[in-house]
């Protein structure tokens, strides 16, 4: 055994844990690093928008209509019976602007696009073509993460207002069909009731979601390793970690917003 | 056939001291010492596992050695800032074992994209004429507007040196530019890495287990065994070793072959 062996260093589990937190952590902070710092790969970033936004629309769309719709099915026998079904486009709208659009739109963005960001950079990664943009010359961060975790902030919020919009137009169709409420008086309802702090909550919340789906995918993804059954994982534990984050991040901010709303 | 190239020995472009890596148990380098002087193919060869492609990877600053020196053109890899490291990466060309050509892009922009990221300044006709000379050079000129799924393995391979050719690199580090190459398209890779030394006048490391591959293309060939050189010399000095070990690779070379 030679004197250098020795110095290896073999972390416990405890440990092991502690550097991975601290590793996720150090991964985080980079991009607020990095994401100032000059070059900026504009043409990735909006080809990254184009992913996560376009690609993403068709399924929105048929959530956030669903959504809406069923929403209001089901509140109408609760509101029928107080004689309330006047109320059913406010509810309809404090409970999709307030709470359903961000966290649909989150849920469906962090299973469709957090699992393909952790999917191609896992692929990247255990082909090397990270290492080969490296040894290029090229920051893989730089071009790989920070374009993709911009593309994802800065979209969630976007596709945010249009499943709140489609929701509310799934919403009209069933009050409409029940109540013949005209679009106007419908929309002059709904809206009367959000005030400036629901839409404002809304997107931050939005913005921290989108953050969280991009950077937990590409994380995941820059850590890919052991090939193909790699890839697998990092996609998958891109989603479930995204969702966790998001639902715990969900309470925090609920909690904020409240306390700021209280008299 | 490979051409004996007019090497400087007063002029090593890398030079490397007492180096130790590690995975976990896994002791894979264990005092490796190499010197490459200016212009010379030196050949790394060792089965599979003995820690050949991270001596290149350690040389790219890609992985971080536990001990020991390595110095490239001059700097220590090692102790290399972001910005130093990347002007050092300029100057080095590294063709991957897998060839590792980015998916989503076209030949095209796989060669430009190294150009077009690093010298923003370039015009597209500039871009345009440098991917064309390049390609022209790995005789690959038809497969430009291809996705490399719509590659051969050879292609590939050449394409994965042609991206690192357009930067012009003062070294070039191949890992196994033959593994899992028929023996013909073999040939014409080694035939292409003698024609890179002769053309762009660069400084290579190749690693590989392939015995044709290390005497068509290397001017000195290291062995390195049990993470260490066991053998340096030129390709009929290492393979007149007494040492079984060394007959042994050569024996089953040839009986695979």
């Amino acid at each position: 055994m030679n004197g250098k062996e020795n110095l290896e260093y073999k972390p416990g589990k405890l440990a092991a844990f502690f550097i991975s937190i601290y590793e996720a952590f150090a991964f985080v902070m980079r991009f607020f690093k990095e994401v100032f710092r000059p070059p900026f790969h504009f043409r990735e970033f909006i080809r990254q928008c184009y992913n996560v936004g376009y690609k993403s629309l068709a399924l929105i769309s048929i959530t956030g209509f669903i959504t809406g719709l069923v929403f209001t099915k089901q509140s109408r026998p609760s509101l029928s019976d107080f004689g309330a079904t006047s109320w059913l486009p406010s509810l309809v709208s404090i409970a999709i602007i307030r709470a359903l659009a961000p966290l649909v739109t989150a849920l469906i963005c962090a299973g469709k696009v957090g699992s393909s960001i952790g999917a191609e950079l896992g692929s990247m990664k255990v082909t090397e073509q990270i290492d080969a943009m490296e040894v290029s010359a090229i920051d893989p961060y730089r071009y790989l993460v920070v374009t993709r975790v911009m593309a994802t902030t800065f979209m969630l919020p976007l596709l945010m207002f249009y499943t709140g919009f489609v929701g509310m137009m799934g919403s009209f169709l069933d009050v409409h069909a029940n109540e013949q409420t005209s679009f106007t008086s419908f929309f002059e309802n709904a809206l009367s009731s959000i005030n400036f702090l629901d839409y404002w909550t809304s997107i931050v919340k939005a913005l921290i979601y989108g953050f969280t789906i991009g950077i937990v995918g590409s994380y995941k993804g820059f850590n890919a390793s052991n090939g193909t059954t790699g890839v697998g994982h990092a996609a998958n534990s891109a989603v479930v970690t995204s969702m966790f984050l998001i639902f715990i991040e969900e309470i925090i901010i609920v909690q904020i917003s409240n306390f700021i709303r209280m008299p | 056939m490979h051409v004996p190239n007019n090497i400087s020995k007063e002029e090593k472009l890398i030079s490397i001291k007492g180096l130790y890596k590690s995975f976990g148990t896994n002791h894979v380098l264990r005092g490796v010492d190499l010197e490459v002087y200016r212009r010379e193919n030196v050949v790394v060869l060792g089965r599979s596992g003995t820690g050949k492609s991270v001596l290149i990877k350690i040389i790219a600053g890609l992985l971080k050695p536990d001990a020991g020196e390595v110095f490239v053109l001059g700097n220590d890899v090692q102790h290399l800032n972001a910005k130093e490291l990347r002007e050092l990466r300029l100057k080095l060309g590294f063709s991957f074992q897998s060839s590792a050509l980015y998916d989503s892009m076209t030949v095209r922009e796989n060669l430009e994209f190294p150009l077009v990221q690093n010298y923003r300044h370039l015009k597209r006709s500039q871009i345009n004429e440098a991917v064309e000379q390049v390609l022209e050079g790995v005789g690959l000129s038809q497969t430009i507007n291809q996705m490399p799924a719509e590659l051969s393995g050879g292609q590939r391979k050449r394409i994965g040196i042609a991206r690192t050719l357009i930067l012009k690199p003062e070294i070039m580090l191949y890992d196994e530019p033959t593994a899992g190459l028929d023996p013909i398209t073999s040939i014409d890779i080694n035939n292409l890495i003698n024609e890179v030394q002769q053309r762009y006048h660069t400084t290579s490391i190749i690693i590989t287990h392939d015995l044709t591959c290390a005497k068509t293309t290397g001017d000195r060939v290291a062995m390195l065994l049990d993470g260490k050189f066991l053998r340096q010399g030129s390709f009929e000095e290492v393979f007149a070793s007494d040492d079984e070990r060394i007959k042994g690779f050569y024996d089953y070379n040839f009986i695979e072959q």
